[in-house]
């Protein structure tokens, strides 16, 4: 929700950046400000998970101009876990599997590594499987989960799932959620994004990376952003995206030359 | 080449053979003499040695071993840490020699169904056939030193014999002992598994002192149709001692022999895996981990031969190797013309820690079969980026996601032991020599 007196928590400026020596991010500018939902869309290879990865801070990315403020901090001064420590969530693609560590002890190591950042007590492995038992009832998933190795031979949408366990536990200023919805089963996704809303508030802010409506009619965006080529070219309200869902991408490309022309 | 230092330091490894009282088992007897013979014949090997290329044991035949006549006085209370709750069935053994008081018997119920959990010496006469017809004959002495060593010694030993049918529930704990220094033990375990039985068999080397004295087992488990045999095997030997293994498994008709072999301790390690798949439909996994630091080096040499048609093999074995530790690992499988539809996987993985860490890794395919689906790899590394990413990502600090991704990577062989409170206490070992401070 956009509210009258909220914060800037984001502040991207002209972000370039490369991977490999092939330029990928073509200068973002982007702000978020506290309470704020927005949606980031567009093609494939348009340069959405990087965008995500590179405010997360993933080093195989570098970072060729522009500047990103979190907070009135420089984002590149801190390192991957000093971002996360801060309140920046990546909930990622692809999350990855990592056989051998046990979901239930991983989880708490991150919530407790929080729970010391922000001064609060960590809990011991009795209490904290309370609170995690709890945050999964929310999400509708099997405890057998925390048992297992992380995200190993989970099905796409249980990795989603524990995407979004790990945030709900992380209470994040700033979730960047990429592709969540892909992979979600018509009940899980209305599940996820329950959860999704239940974490929002005036004081932090989502920003979506989707290809499909479907998620946005739970998630409600403040603005819709386009990506294309490594650069925004069309911001709008939520209409924008059912206008994409109609006409799809090309429309967005005609729009430009169009403005351009005039 | 020095003969002189070769025969010296096997004279050394065969001190007080002589003076081993006769065994009442002829079998026993008639192996010794014809094990002596081989030593005497055969000469250590040498880096020149094909199969010891990587491995270099000279520093064994610096030091002067004897064997131990009397086993320590040793109490339950001395040793019961190394026990293992679910484990109530025991055979202790110290510096070789077995320890009654310390040892448990098998229940009487499996005992009265002719189940066999004893020292090889103590065997009674019923199993006299049983005995005469497997010890022995899983080994092969011809280019082995330290098998006709051990044969050499054969006395004790631990004997498991499972009946047709008989599924004996809980885990026996083959608990073998160091206390002393500078002496030598010639560990021997003879399992027999009767048609359809089931057992789990935990094979245990430990030390109560960081001393120097060598180990050197032979295992011989003999699989008959459709038995099942869960074999873990922990060695956790002192890390100046040298600790020398062969393990032959033959598995006939439908049977299935699973494994997870953990390596932690000694300087130098040396294991010997023999599978042979003799019987149609037979399924073997050979699980591994060596997890070496300082000067350790930790060679496994195993070799799965396929013999029959529609066998399986799955073989997983990872090595962590930290400061200038070195591992090796020789996996061979043999594909023959007759095993048509075997199914073979094998995985060496290595985790070098260090830039001074050593890995010789050597996988060996050998098919003579058509019809088969091999799959075999080998991977030489550090941890992965885009796991630490993730980790990081979740606010873990660089340290602490690369001590979490080096645990995980024992872990994963930890984790298929069969034996809860053992495995819970390797991983707190596999935890505190992954922790960076
Ligand atoms: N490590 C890399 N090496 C080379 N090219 C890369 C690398 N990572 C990303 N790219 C390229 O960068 C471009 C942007 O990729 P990115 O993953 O950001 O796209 P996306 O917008 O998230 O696409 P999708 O909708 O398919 O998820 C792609 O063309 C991709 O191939
Ligand atoms: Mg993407």
């Amino acid at each position: 929700m956009i509210y009258q007196d909220s914060k800037t928590l984001l502040k991207i400026r002209g972000l370039c950046a490369t991977v490999n020596n092939s330029e990928i991010l073509k200068g973002i500018d982007l702000t978020i400000k506290s309470g704020e939902i927005h949606a980031i869309m567009g093609t494939n290879g348009s340069g959405k998970s990087t965008l995500a990865k590179v405010l997360a801070g993933h080093t195989s990315y570098e970072i060729t101009g522009g500047t990103v403020d979190f907070e009135g901090k420089n984002l590149f001064d801190l390192a991957p876990e000093e971002r996360a420590r801060a309140g920046i969530f990546l909930g990622f693609q692809y999350p990855i599997e990592i056989p051998g560590v046990a979901n239930n002890q991983f989880l708490r190591l991150a919530f407790n590594t929080a729970q010391v950042q922000q001064n609060k007590d960590e809990l011991d492995p009795l209490e904290f499987d309370d609170l995690v038992r709890e945050k999964m009832k929310l999400l509708e998933m099997n405890p057998d989960f925390l048992d297992r190795s992380v995200n190993e031979n989970f099905s796409g949408g249980e990795k989603k799932r524990n995407e979004i366990l790990q945030m709900s536990l992380l209470d994040p200023k700033i979730a960047i959620l990429d592709e969540t919805d892909s992979g979600l089963d018509i009940d899980a996704l209305r599940i996820v994004s329950n959860g999704v809303n239940q974490l929002a508030n005036k004081d932090n802010a989502t920003i979506l990376v989707t290809h499909y409506q479907r998620m946005l009619n739970y998630i409600v965006p403040d603005y819709v952003h386009v990506m294309d080529s490594g650069r925004i070219v069309k911001t709008g309200g939520k209409e924008l995206a059912l206008d994409l869902e109609k006409h799809g991408y090309d429309w967005v490309n005609i729009e430009k030359t169009a403005a351009v022309g005039a | 080449m020095s003969v002189g230092a070769d025969s010296k330091s096997l004279k050394n490894l065969l001190q007080g053979q002589s003076q081993l009282s006769a065994s009442p088992l002829d079998r026993v007897n008639q192996l010794r003499t014809n094990a002596v013979n081989q030593v005497n014949i055969l000469n250590l090997p040498t880096k020149h040695d094909e199969d010891w290329r990587f491995t270099d044991i000279s520093p064994l035949t610096k030091i002067s071993f004897q064997p131990v006549r009397e086993a320590s006085p040793l109490k339950n209370s001395d040793v019961e840490h190394f026990y293992l709750t679910e484990a109530v069935t025991r055979l202790v053994f110290i510096d070789g020699i077995y320890a009654p008081h310390l040892s448990t018997q098998i229940a009487e119920p499996f005992k009265k169904s002719g189940v066999v959990v004893s020292s090889l010496a103590a065997a009674s006469s019923e199993n006299l056939a049983a005995i005469e017809s497997h010890l022995g004959y899983h080994t092969e002495l011809q280019d082995n030193i330290f098998a006709a060593l051990n044969t050499s010694f054969l006395h004790e030993g631990a004997l498991i014999i499972v009946p047709r049918n008989i599924s004996v529930e809980t885990p026996i704990h083959l608990l073998f002992i160091a206390t002393q220094k500078e002496v030598s033990s010639h560990p021997r375990c003879l399992l027999i598994a009767e048609p359809n039985s089931r057992v789990t068999v935990i094979e245990d080397y430990v030390t109560l002192r960081e001393e120097t004295y060598i180990t050197n087992t032979v295992a011989e488990f003999a699989l008959a149709d459709s038995a099942h045999v869960d074999h873990v095997r922990i060695q956790r030997d002192s890390k100046e001692a040298f600790h020398i293994a062969n393990c032959s498994v033959s598995l006939a008709q439908k049977s299935n022999y699973q494994s997870v072999s953990i390596a932690f301790g000694a300087r130098i390690s040396r294991y010997n895996l023999n599978v042979l798949l003799k019987g149609e439909g037979a399924e073997c996994t050979a699980d591994g981990l060596a997890l070496i630091s300082n000067r350790q080096l930790a060679d496994t040499h195993a070799c799965i031969d396929h013999i029959k048609p529609h066998c399986t093999s799955h073989q997983l074995h990872k090595c962590i190797i930290d400061d200038a530790a070195h591992a090796v690992f020789n996996g061979k499988i043999i594909v023959r013309p007759d095993a048509q539809l075997t199914n073979s996987t094998q995985s060496n993985r290595n985790l070098l820690l260090t830039s001074k860490a050593r890995i010789d890794t050597k996988p060996q395919l050998e098919i003579f079969a058509d019809d088969v689906k091999c799959a075999h790899g080998a991977t030489i590394g550090q941890l992965d980026n885009e796991e630490i990413f993730y980790l990081k990502s979740r606010g873990l600090s660089e340290v602490t996601a690369r001590d979490l991704l080096t645990y995980a990577f024992g872990a994963e062989v930890i984790e298929r032991i069969p034996v809860a409170s053992l495995k819970l206490r390797l991983e707190q070992v596999v935890h505190k020599q992954t922790q960076r401070d």
